[in-house]
């Protein structure tokens, strides 16, 4: 966790956010563009409709290496690692003893090594932890020197097509070392809006100059994270902190997707015990998308009540979803309130407003599927 | 016909002893983006300092407070079905509420638009 007092870090692409007019903010101990001129809405369908640019260099990027990189890792992730094919990734967690979820995290197969892309946040505590818990076994190398970024939306295929041509072709959470104008990448087909989209690392060097050559794409505009935050939000995607953290487990946080059948048998990763207790018995709280009627958000903190009134959870991202036209969140509530369509009531600012659980995502995803 | 404006960026222009009340075009600028606007009921009595309204962008809630004292006598329905209306005419199309003045001298302590516009100049 960063400091709250630490003078804030920048990315490569500091200078060029204020150049663009951006709002910036506090982030994770990054001083980030919150919005441009555009504005949070308008960026926010822009991205829906062509293609968003969003500098996410603040994030951590990792190379893990050694004997056996993903045995190793599979020993602090429930996610099926071993069995992740050269050039492929797949969205995991790390998880403590009691089954909390410590970061989720992407990891590829990039042949002799893995690739994780981890939360700024949580990125300095993620390599103490890998460091600690797979000394012997893996090198951890925090990729300091890398910045990242991603280009998301239905244009973002054909505008990066026409700097790397093989880049239209790749399978939604592939990845592929590739170049950019003669500069070296290295491209995964992913994101965090729902929408299909890239995400491009480089040198920090590089990356002002990929930014202004994407930039002058007609279909595409820069775009912060307060328009990133409501897009995955309507994308049913969870924020690290918010939605998930070390107080709930995978199954709690309606993540049970992410433990495969093997992993679920062989156990040999933390919180295993609980885990799989609560596979069986079902956990006391989940995790669910939640539609308030009307148009008033309903913000994080939110209390949850069933219809007698009783608390029965709290919303832990919430706000408007501008695609959705509506106002949309995600909370937990108590086991017996989780099945998509029962009413709730929402003490939103004191005053009840009536809503119900809603099937995530808000918006439908629009992976690439080839 | 007077304009005057508070420090928490609302707008009050009177003409008699109606006062029409809004959020100042600075206000509208840094909230973003309004997706939602809460009005209060016709006939509530509002006091100089409190709650009147609320105002929510896509990035967070915001109240509104009453600029003067008095009886609310009407609300701009309007900003109900298209709250970006504040954003559009913050000091127009965009107003929020009417009231009847119940301390006209209330007036006295508020900022005209030089003072307001240089108050505004040097919190930023």
């Amino acid at each position: 966790m960063t400091e709250a007092n630490a003078p804030l870090k920048t990315t490569p692409l500091h200078a060029l956010h204020v150049e663009l007019g951006a709002r910036m903010v506090p982030f994770a101990g990054y001083d980030m563009p919150v919005q441009y001129p555009l504005g949070i809405l308008k960026e926010h369908q822009h991205t829906r409709e062509k293609a968003g640019l969003f500098d996410v260099s603040h994030m951590g990027q990792v190379r893990l290496t050694g004997g056996d990189p993903a045995a190793a890792l599979e020993t602090l992730v429930p996610g099926d690692i071993k069995g992740l094919a050269r050039g492929r990734m797949r969205y995991t967690l790390f998880l403590n003893e009691q089954g909390g979820i410590l970061d989720d995290l992407m990891v590829t197969n990039a042949g002799d090594h893995l690739f994780l892309v981890v939360n700024a946040a949580c990125k300095e505590q993620d390599v103490a932890h890998l460091r600690e818990k797979l000394a012997g076994k893996a090198e951890v190398e925090l990729l300091d020197d890398l910045a990242l970024l991603a280009l998301q939306g239905p244009a973002a295929a054909g505008v990066l097509a026409r700097f790397v041509p093989e880049a239209a072709t790749m399978k939604f959470m592939s990845y592929l070392p590739a170049t950019f104008n003669g500069v070296p990448v290295v491209l995964t087909r992913s994101g965090y809006t729902g929408e299909d989209g890239y995400e491009i690392s480089c040198a920090n060097a590089d990356a002002e100059t990929i930014v202004r050559a994407l930039l002058a794409e007609p279909e595409v505009e820069a775009i912060g994270l307060g328009a990133r935050d409501s897009l995955r939000l309507e994308a049913g995607l969870c924020l690290y902190g918010h939605d998930i953290d070390t107080t709930t487990t995978p199954v709690e946080g309606a993540l049970e997707w992410t433990l495969p059948k093997r992993r679920r048998a062989e156990g040999g990763f933390p919180g295993f015990d609980i885990i799989s207790r609560q596979l069986a018995e079902g956990a006391s709280r989940r995790r669910v998308g939640v539609q308030p009627d009307g148009r008033q958000p309903a913000r994080e903190h939110t209390e949850i009540q069933d219809a007698d009134g009783n608390r029965i959870g709290e919303i832990t991202s919430g706000g408007f979803g501008p695609t959705a036209g509506a106002p949309v969140a995600m909370g937990y509530v108590d086991g017996a309130h989780a099945a998509v369509g029962t009413p709730l009531t929402l003490l939103v600012r004191g005053k009840p407003v009536p809503a119900r659980v809603a099937a995530t995502p808000f918006v439908p995803q629009r992976y690439y599927r080839g | 016909m007077t304009v005057k404006y508070t420090k928490d960026h609302e707008w009050v222009r009177v003409e008699g002893d109606v006062g029409t009340v809004g959020v100042s075009d600075f206000a509208q600028h840094q909230l973003g983006d309004v997706v939602f606007v809460e009005l209060p009921d016709v006939g509530r009595t509002l006091e100089k300092g409190k709650e009147a309204a609320v105002v929510e962008s896509v990035k967070a809630a915001s109240d509104v407070f009453a600029p003067v004292s008095g009886e609310v006598i009407e609300v701009n329905h309007d900003l109900e079905n298209e709250p970006a209306r504040v954003n559009t005419g913050a000091q127009t199309e965009g107003w929020f509420f009417k009231l009847r003045l119940s301390n006209p001298s209330e007036l006295d302590g508020l900022m005209d638009e030089a003072a307001y516009k240089a108050f505004v100049e040097e919190s930023n």
